[in-house]
């Protein structure tokens, strides 16, 4: 067993279907490294061990009449931005820290479906708004491999609960780089699909032309077999794409002789740490020994998109989150003079103050005589940075690059400047405004022991490949399955 | 451009956000910090350029799709008031509006 919290959900699914362990067995595990490590990690906000041990002895049974895939009796961690039935959903925020959702999201379907058990949700930037996961309303998350340090965000509860061994894998979600920014930063993967390729039934909207849904795990291989449950349409999203099923694990050990891959000069510019550029070009090496071609290209709105993703994607926010009343759900305050100030107090007492930023400054680019300077022109610029990948992608197959330019940064220290910590998405933000697929695999370690995590860019419905490329990868290294020694039991 | 003070609290009356005035100064600096940031796109010409509201509108069909005109959902009323602040009778109870 003691080894057992190490291994791939790949493994798992094996040790299950030979009978070598339980899905009972395997949850308890897990829930007991939970029970011991979350006080000081903070990456679950809610735990229910009677309904997970319940759902692991649905998948015995299942297991037993011979029934049930590759997923069936995994435990899996959701972040707490999804609605499940029966298990409160308070996206990191006060506003709903009581919410017992009356429907669960599509993801949480699939899984349920497939025979993962729950084993909780996972603490977050409040309404997926941040980079670091102190933005939540239950304490900041701690980085599993410093426990003084931010394990990125906004899944950074989805990240740390995989770092630490408290899951095997996790879901997250990625509006701006929220998958794969907290998987650098904690040393594991993250993937964000291709816009409109996992519903987003459930999935509390913040940015909804932006918000996807996305695997987490410790191996590329794992977020592969993730997709084949998570992807699929749902006619509730009505920007659900109608596409024929794929098998993401098909690919998984391409030919890397003649692969093209592009390498923006904008990627490795100025601001990148020593630390994480040494290990993405030390990467790039390796590629180039197995036969990849490597391109030099520009993507010359690269420093346009953050400018550009905080106009679009607070202009967004602070449309979906009006719903947010006080009437029908959520946080409503004691004392208010009229139904206006009973809105405005229950607003400014349930959300944080990050969401009240971006739902302010939403709220200017949206108004009369500012709204064609402001949000009219960053769908427009949103246009040149998709222009700007289309052309990338006539000249190869995939764009590599470091995840964050720096590696996870001290609890508080950006903390107080909203600006400084919009920019550590400089790279993530870019994929997410022309809907492109990336995902983040570790790719060493800096000199203070901290993991660098290295990303990879497609085209629309290249998550085959893309899977594909990082697990090759990930069969000649041994970076993602490097474990926090600060990591007891 | 920089925002006023008068502009801010404008803002949070749109937006339903109450702002107390010891928090005043943060909040308007911290706006001021984000719209610096922001600010640095406007100078770009994106004259002729077609605004880009959905990400995939040059790859794939997006279209809104139609649906027959039928009644799909269930009346789960009590279901959906039950994570209410207030209810009475199936309603749901807000402060006095007319007087």
């Amino acid at each position: 067993m003691s080894s057992l919290h190490n291994a791939s959900v790949a493994e798992l699914s094996a040790a299950l279907a030979a009978g070598k362990v339980s899905s009972v067995e395997l949850t308890r595990m897990f829930l007991d490294r939970i029970a011991g490590l979350n006080g000081e990690l903070n990456a679950f906000i809610t735990v229910d061990e009677a309904r997970s041990l319940a759902d692991a002895r649905r998948a015995d049974a299942r297991r037993a009449r011979g029934e049930g895939g590759p997923l069936a009796g995994i435990p899996l961690a959701h972040k707490d931005i999804f609605c499940t039935r029966g298990m409160l959903t308070t996206c990191g925020s006060k506003m709903l820290a009581n919410f017992a959702s009356p429907y669960d999201a599509h993801i949480v379907e699939r899984f349920d479906q497939a025979g993962a058990v729950l084993l909780g949700k996972c603490n977050m930037d409040q309404f997926g708004m941040g980079s670091s996961s102190e933005n939540s309303h239950f304490g900041p998350v701690r980085n599993p491999w410093d426990r003084r340090l931010v394990p990125g965000g906004s899944s950074g509860g989805s990240a740390a609960a995989v770092a630490a061994r408290m899951a095997p894998a996790a879901t997250g979600t990625d509006t701006g780089g929220s998958t794969r920014q907290p998987a650098a930063l904690s040393g594991i993967c993250g993937l964000r699909p291709t816009y409109g390729l996992v519903s987003r039934y459930g999935l509390i909207a913040f940015a909804s032309s932006l918000d996807q849904a996305g695997p987490m795990a410790k191996s590329a291989a794992d977020l592969a077999l993730m997709m084949n449950v998570m992807a699929g349409f749902d006619p509730r999203d009505s920007t659900s794409l109608e596409r024929p099923k794929e098998d993401y694990t098909r690919d998984l050990e391409p030919d890397l002789a003649g692969l093209r891959i592009g390498l923006p000069k904008e990627y490795f510019g100025e601001g990148i740490e020593p630390g994480v550029r040494g290990a993405v070009e030390e990467a790039v090496r390796w590629f180039e020994t197995r036969g990849a071609a490597l391109v030099a290209l520009e993507l010359p709105n690269t420093a346009l998109a953050v400018p550009v993703y905080y106009v679009l994607a607070p202009a967004e926010a602070s449309s979906n989150l009006a719903r947010f009343d006080g009437v029908r759900y959520g946080h409503r305050a004691k004392d208010y003079d009229d139904l206006v100030d009973m809105y405005c107090r229950s607003r400014a007492e349930g959300f944080g103050a990050e969401v009240k930023r971006r739902i302010l400054v939403g709220t200017f680019v949206l108004s009369h005589g500012y709204y064609d300077a402001y949000y009219l022109q960053a769908q427009k610029l949103r246009r040149l940075i998709a222009r700007d990948f289309a052309e990338a992608f006539k000249r190869c197959d995939v764009i590599l690059g470091p995840t964050a330019p720096t590696t996870a940064f001290a609890i508080g220290a950006k903390a107080d400047d909203p600006v400084q910590m919009y920019l550590n998405d400089i790279f993530t933000i870019p994929a997410p405004l022309a809907g492109l697929p990336a995902l983040s695999v570790p790719c060493g370690f800096d000199a203070k022991g901290l993991p660098v995590g290295l990303q990879l860019t497609g085209d629309c419905f290249s998550e085959a490949r893309l899977l594909g490329v990082a697990h090759r990868y990930q069969q000649a290294t041994d970076w993602h399955l490097r474990v926090p020694t600060e990591t007891p039991l | 451009m920089s925002l006023a003070a008068d502009q801010v609290r404008r803002l949070a009356r749109l937006a339903r956000i109450a702002i107390r005035p010891e928090e005043s100064e943060t909040v308007l600096a911290s706006l001021n910090r984000v719209l610096g940031l922001i600010d640095q796109m406007r100078a770009v010409d994106t004259s002729g350029v077609e605004p880009m509201a959905h990400a995939l509108d040059a790859k794939a069909s997006v279209a809104q799709r139609l649906r027959p005109d039928a009644v799909t959902e269930t009346d789960q009323r009590e279901l959906f008031q039950s994570v209410a602040p207030a209810v009475e009778r199936g309603l749901y109870l807000v402060p006095k509006v007319i007087e």
